[in-house]
């Protein structure tokens, strides 16, 4: 029952075409397939974020999306974002403020912290903890993290206004 | 925790859609969304033989205006109506609720229709449908019926959509412009499950509140819509009395069911507080 | 009056620098964890590799009827399947008992439950795959009987021994223990007041977000055992790998990749992690076990599961007397080996009360066997209950005589020039500073401001509450802790340097590192000794085939034990990069000096030497310098904290909340602390450990608790169940600093991982209650959720 399924999937910008079985989640896919092991697994069922990859410039639980579901879509991960450059004022920000401890979850906070960026650029430290809420961060109480959030997103509205 | 093993595939059109669920019968499940039903599956809570993808199908997603009615496509994701101008500006009770929804990553999948068939006591959207006075629209091969709201919900998990049957949109009247709501919700965390909630709607005159929907959320199997209180406030003027006659109302409306951590007297207790604060906030 | 720690950091005579010692560094190992380009065991690959999983017991106790695990071997992909005897000839069971825990018991246990489960999740069989997903499938297919036994789950029944769980062992008690002082009781019936309060703290867990893991690759040709393991204690695992598997020391290598949180969760032996070990030996295979978060929530060590009685006896003036303990506290059906689950219960009794200055001290301790997973050491062992215990019956005690809880703190913490100080339990102080740390937390949270907007804000209705915690904590431990005991557990580290023929510097540390910023302080220690920047400095740490032989990361000994192996070798280092230039340049060594990379002359600063240039001499020119003269540019030392059984540290914190007395949704508004941990080396380090410590222990204060039903079952064992702090609820947390270095070695450091968790619950539950005094409610049940706090006020 589980024959693979065709599909392609423009995973960070590269279009990559497999036959996947149905029940593949998209992080198991990225991770055993394609080896983009930045992405990680923490609960699977969707609650702790550690999986949050973008899928057609929206941030997802990539846990609760199946692979063939992406067909066709485009898939961003920590690698290809870190590559790309685009997240690299929030993880120069992260280092600076050790906005991040083991690790683990911070691909998927990065990468929820980058749509922050998008959505809400006048976000208030309040906001900034809403919308990283659905990130679950054990090692840093995150209060570093709104730090380095914060300081992005006050550099870059200076930036704007010049 | 991997999923069981299951077949998969992506009809184009709607018809097709009917011909599997025909073929396959109680052995498929739709996969709209997902964030409900790829959780359950990881956790082998369930193990269908195939999963019809219908994210894709074609008109089934959008808000569009039409005669004095928002019409909802089923397929239109909670982020969407939570940043939808049509919809904040016909229905803001829904753009109150949205944010309550999970977390931004659950709600740029998750579709109303599919929250709508599952039906989970803890959702926000049938509730607000239920205090919309909404209507869904149900679709079968060659035939669509029309089932309200309050007749919807029937049991724990258990609505009127057939089983070869599409929820496809959801139609919610728009109200006037003296019409005011509230939505609110006790959660421990943000974006948790609610231990209760309420979608309160009125038209608000001088702080008299009319045409009152009162519909809870989290305190039962099904939304309820808290007659007993609404008929408490229902053309009266709000002050301290009215509303203490409502929560006391309350406690016929409502019967809830105990979870892990919170009695049935505290979700009681708790409902008596939202019902107040929803009043005073509509009332202003 | 502390001064900064005078690191004798370059030769006598000269200017002291301390380099990067007091700096807020950026942790250099942190970039590829940014980036998503670390390797923790689940990302590494490896040929053969097969995938464990277990069959669970679905019952809190029952015994094995009937296991037939046939028809799950013939499934697609599977490679093995075991049950408990058969992997019992490769593994042999252990026993959770230590020498100085005066009658401690616990039965065997096996790798693989034989005959019984005592504990619902327990593993009863292993199914090996080619891949976790067909592991998973031929679960499906395990068909098991069982025979249902008497469950025990409640603390009470347990100690009645209603049922007894081990019939060998008699009762349910796995360990007790008594003390009183000798002027007690002479003491209690003079006593103008005694306050008594009941606490009870929820069992919780650890929730790293990386589960467990555990990659075990045996080869057979050369019996050796490699194993890539999410451990904080590589040298004690590999120990332990050797004496069970029958496999000699040496050739077992236990290495330690990126670890995802480890929270002492990670510090334990796991039968389904000894498991995987022995099948990779049975099969002669690489191996993979990684614990996704359903089974984490059944097997991780729990912990902090407590019902205690506090009395504490004071003057009407305010002077306590002695404090009077009775704690009685339930584990799983096992001790966790080897640091046994005794450990928690006896940290309790040794440090309640502990800031203060009482000399009388009666306390019992109970630790009970359950029917519920296994629990052991997790972040700030027993710290949490007794500072609750200690702190809230202070509050008490204060509100009772009418006086501000922190002025009555004032009266009685020891005082800052009493030391050294031996406590009633018997622990000694080398030095702490209660006093200090109370006048700058409560400038620093404008306490006087506080109390005054409260009393405002009760006027209009709004109930907010202000919850002190003074604190005390074990840190740098000494063998007394396990070694003395009889674990092969060790209290000692060591640190390896190495100057690289280019002049770049290489540090292999016993001491690991899972997040906390282990490898970033030895970077900026090393440097600083050895007078090179930072960027120089490689590090590498947790494989017992590489690094010295040393203790690992747990009880707060990372900086202060592995900081000071650091510092010594950086400075037999240094001296020997000096013989080297003195050679090179033949000039006396006392006029040189190392700064920036470059030996130069101590007196004019002028540069004679860039170390890139003294490396290439000394590799590859050694012909160039003096017939007898040999390089050593290779260097260990070690360090073993002696002196003390624990360097204790001390610290304090406030929490200020507000709770909605309709709903009791308590909102935390802000949190501080300010603690002492001796020499800083990082700032910025140490303070996301005391914030990430506090969190955790908010956590326990009013979200985490693992519910299990009468018949042993968890109930809410999911993330969507069991509450773990999200950023949505979390304050803001300032941390101060004060510094009193220890004498027990030249860095001064001493530990500050747990601190933040030891303290945090005290200050949340006082505040709470601060909160809802005026209504006459009190809550003393953790974690304090909102039904919890309704009921106080009666109202549901």
């Amino acid at each position: 029952m589980d024959h693979g399924i065709e599909t392609t999937i423009i995973v960070n910008g590269t279009a990559t075409t497999r036959r996947i079985a149905p029940r593949t989640h998209l992080i198991d896919f990225l991770r055993e397939e394609l080896g983009l092991t930045g992405s990680h697994i923490g609960c699977e069922h969707g609650v702790c974020g550690a999986c949050t990859v973008r899928v057609d410039g929206r941030i997802v639980r990539g846990c609760l999306m199946l692979a063939v579901q992406a067909n066709g879509c485009k898939v961003d991960t920590i690698e290809g974002l870190s590559d790309s450059g685009e997240l690299a004022p929030l993880q120069r920000a992260f280092h600076e403020h050790n906005a991040l401890q083991c690790g683990f979850c911070t691909p998927g906070m990065l990468l929820a912290a980058q749509d922050l960026l998008h959505h809400k650029p006048q976000a208030n430290r309040e906001e900034i903890r809403t919308h990283l809420s659905g990130n679950y961060c054990r090692c840093t109480g995150y209060h570093a993290i709104v730090d380095a959030v914060e300081e992005v997103l006050a550099s870059r509205r200076a930036g704007a206004a010049k | 925790m991997k999923a069981p093993s299951f077949a998969y595939t992506k009809p184009g059109s709607i018809g097709e859609v009917f011909d599997l669920l025909d073929r396959h019968g109680d052995e498929a499940k739709l996969l709209a969304g997902g964030q409900s039903l790829l959780a359950t599956l990881n956790m082998r809570l369930s193990s269908p033989a195939l999963l019809i993808d219908i994210g894709n199908l074609p008109g089934l997603s959008g808000v569009t205006m039409s005669g004095g009615r928002l019409r909802i496509g089923a397929l239109t994701t909670h982020r969407t109506l939570e940043c939808s101008p049509e919809i904040a500006a016909h229905a803001p009770l829904l753009a109150q609720a949205a944010p309550h929804i999970a977390h931004v990553a659950i709600r740029n999948l998750g579709t109303i229709g599919g929250s709508i068939a599952l039906a989970d006591p803890a959702a926000e959207w049938p509730a607000c449908c239920v205090a919309l006075d909404a209507e869904f629209i149900l679709s079968a091969r060659g035939a669509e019926r029309r089932v309200k709201a309050r007749e919807f919900f029937r049991g724990l998990y258990d609505t009127a959509l057939g089983r070869a049957e599409l929820l496809t949109a959801i139609e919610v009247p728009v109200l006037g412009p003296d019409y005011r709501s509230c939505f609110l919700e006790l959660a421990r965390r943000h974006g948790d499950y609610a231990i209760t909630g309420i979608a309160a709607v009125a038209r608000v005159r001088d702080r008299q509140l009319s045409d009152v929907r009162l519909a809870f959320l989290g305190v039962g199997s099904v939304p309820v819509l808290a007659r007993g209180a609404m008929a408490a406030v229902e053309g009266k003027a709000m002050g301290p009395d009215r509303v203490a006659a409502a929560q006391a109302a309350l406690a016929a409306d409502l019967d809830p069911v105990a979870d892990l951590t919170n009695s049935a007297a505290t979700k009681l207790h708790l409902s008596r507080v939202l019902l107040g604060r929803a009043l005073a906030a509509l009332a202003g | 009056m502390n001064a900064r720690a005078e690191l004798p950091l370059h030769a006598p005579n000269t200017k002291t620098d301390r380099g990067y010692i007091g700096k807020s560094e950026p942790r250099p190992n942190a970039k590829r964890l940014l980036q998503g380009r670390g390797t923790y065991v689940d990302d590494l690959r490896f040929p053969r590799l097969a995938h464990v999983v277990f069959f669970r017991s679905p019952y809190a106790h029952a015994r094995i009827k009937r296991l037939d695990l046939s028809k799950a071997a013939s499934q697609p992909g599977v490679v093995a399947v075991f049950d408990g005897r058969a992997v019992a000839r490769y593994c042999t069971p252990w026993v959770g008992v230590l020498g100085h825990l005066n009658g401690i018991k616990s039965p065997p246990q096996h790798a693989i439950a034989i005959e019984r489960a005592c504990w619902q999740g327990e593993a009863v069989a292993a199914i090996v795959a080619e891949s976790r997903t067909q592991a998973e499938d031929a679960l499906q297919h395990v068909e098991a009987e069982w025979e249902e036994l008497p469950v025990v789950t409640d603390m009470e029944a347990a100690l009645a021994g209603e049922p007894v769980i081990h019939p060998d062992l008699g009762d349910n008690i796995c360990f007790s223990r008594e003390l009183v002082t000798p002027g007690f009781d002479d003491v209690w019936k003079t006593a103008d007041l005694v306050v008594e309060e009941t606490f009870e703290f929820g069992r919780h867990t650890g929730v790293c977000l990386e589960g467990r893991s555990i990659l075990a690759d045996y080869n057979v040709a050369e019996h050796t055992l490699t194993v890539y393991h999410s451990t904080q204690a590589p040298h004690m695992m590999q120990d332990i790998f050797s004496r069970h598997l029958d496999i000699p020391e040496s050739n077992v290598r236990v290495i330690c990749k990126d670890v995802g949180g480890s929270f002492g969760i990670k510090v334990h032996v796991y039968p389904d992690e000894m498991a995987t070990a022995a099948i990779s030996v049975m099969l002669r295979r690489p191996v993979k076990f990684v614990a996704d978060r359903l089974e984490s929530f059944l097997t991780d060590i729990h912990a902090r599961e407590h019902k205690a009685t506090v009395r504490l006896a004071c003057t009407k003036e305010g002077d306590i007397l002695a404090f009077d303990l009775d704690d009685l506290t339930a584990i799983g059906p096992y001790s966790v080996y080897p640091r046994t689950s005794g450990i928690e219960g006896n940290q309790v009794v040794n440090l309640t009360g502990g800031p203060y200055k009482h000399q009388q001290y009666r306390a019992k301790l109970n630790v009970v066997f359950t029917n519920k997973n296994v629990t052991c050491q997790y972040r700030a062992v027993g710290h949490p209950i007794a500072v609750a215990l200690t702190e809230g019956i202070v509050d008490l005690a204060a509100q009772k005589l009418g006086m501000d809880p922190a002025e009555f703190r004032r009266r009685n913490l020891i005082a800052d020039d009493a030391y050294p100080y031996t406590f009633p339990s018997g622990i000694k102080f080398e030095k702490l500073s209660h006093h200090q740390c109370l006048d700058k937390l409560l400038a620093l949270m404008d306490y006087k401001g506080l109390r005054a907007e409260q009393a405002a804000l009760r006027k209009k209705g709004v109930y907010r509450g202000i919850g002190l915690a003074a604190m005390i904590e074990v840190t740098n431990p000494s063998p007394a802790f396990y070694g003395v005991g009889g674990a092969r557990i060790s209290a000692q580290d060591g640190a390896t340097l190495r100057l690289d023929p280019t002049g770049m510097i290489n540090v292999l540390c016993s001491v690991t590192e899972q997040g906390q910023g282990t490898e970033g302080i030895f970077a900026q220690i090393a440097a600083s000794v050895l007078g090179v920047t930072m960027d120089r400095v490689r590090l590498l740490t947790g494989d017992t085939g590489v690094t010295p032989y040393g203790g690992g990361t747990w009880a707060s000994r990372g900086a202060g034990i592995g900081g000071e192996a650091v510092l010594q070798a950086g400075k037999a280092l240094r001296s020997n990069i000096l013989d080297v230039a003195a050679a090179i340049l033949n000039e006396d060594k006392a006029l040189l000096d190392i700064v920036n990379n470059e030996v130069i002359d101590k007196l004019t600063r002028a540069s004679k030497l860039t170390l890139t240039e003294l490396g290439r001499i000394a590799y590859f020119r050694p012909d160039t310098l003096p017939m007898k003269f040999q390089s050593e540019l290779t260097v260990t030392r070690h360090y073993t904290p002696r002196e003390y059984g624990f360097v204790f540290t001390n610290g304090i914190q406030a929490s200020l909340v507000e709770v909605d007395i309709e709903t009791g949704f308590v909102k935390l508004l802000k949190h501080w602390c300010v603690e002492d941990c001796g020499t800083v080396i990082n700032p910025m380090l140490v303070d996301e450990q005391i914030r990430g410590g506090i969190v955790q222990g908010i956590g326990a204060a009013l979200f985490e608790e693992c519910l299990y039903s009468a018949e042993g079952q968890l109930m809410n064992g999911s993330m969507a169940d069991y509450l773990v702090p999200m950023a949505g609820e979390m304050p803001d947390i300032v941390v101060g600093h004060v510094e009193t270095p220890t004498k027990t070695s030249e860095l001064g450091a001493k530990g500050a991982g747990e601190a933040g968790t030891a303290g945090a619950p005290g200050a949340v539950s006082n505040a709470i209650n601060d909160a809802l005094a005026p209504l006459n409610a009190r809550v003393t049940a953790q974690p304090f959720t909102p039904e919890r706090i309704l009921q106080a006020l009666g109202k549901a």
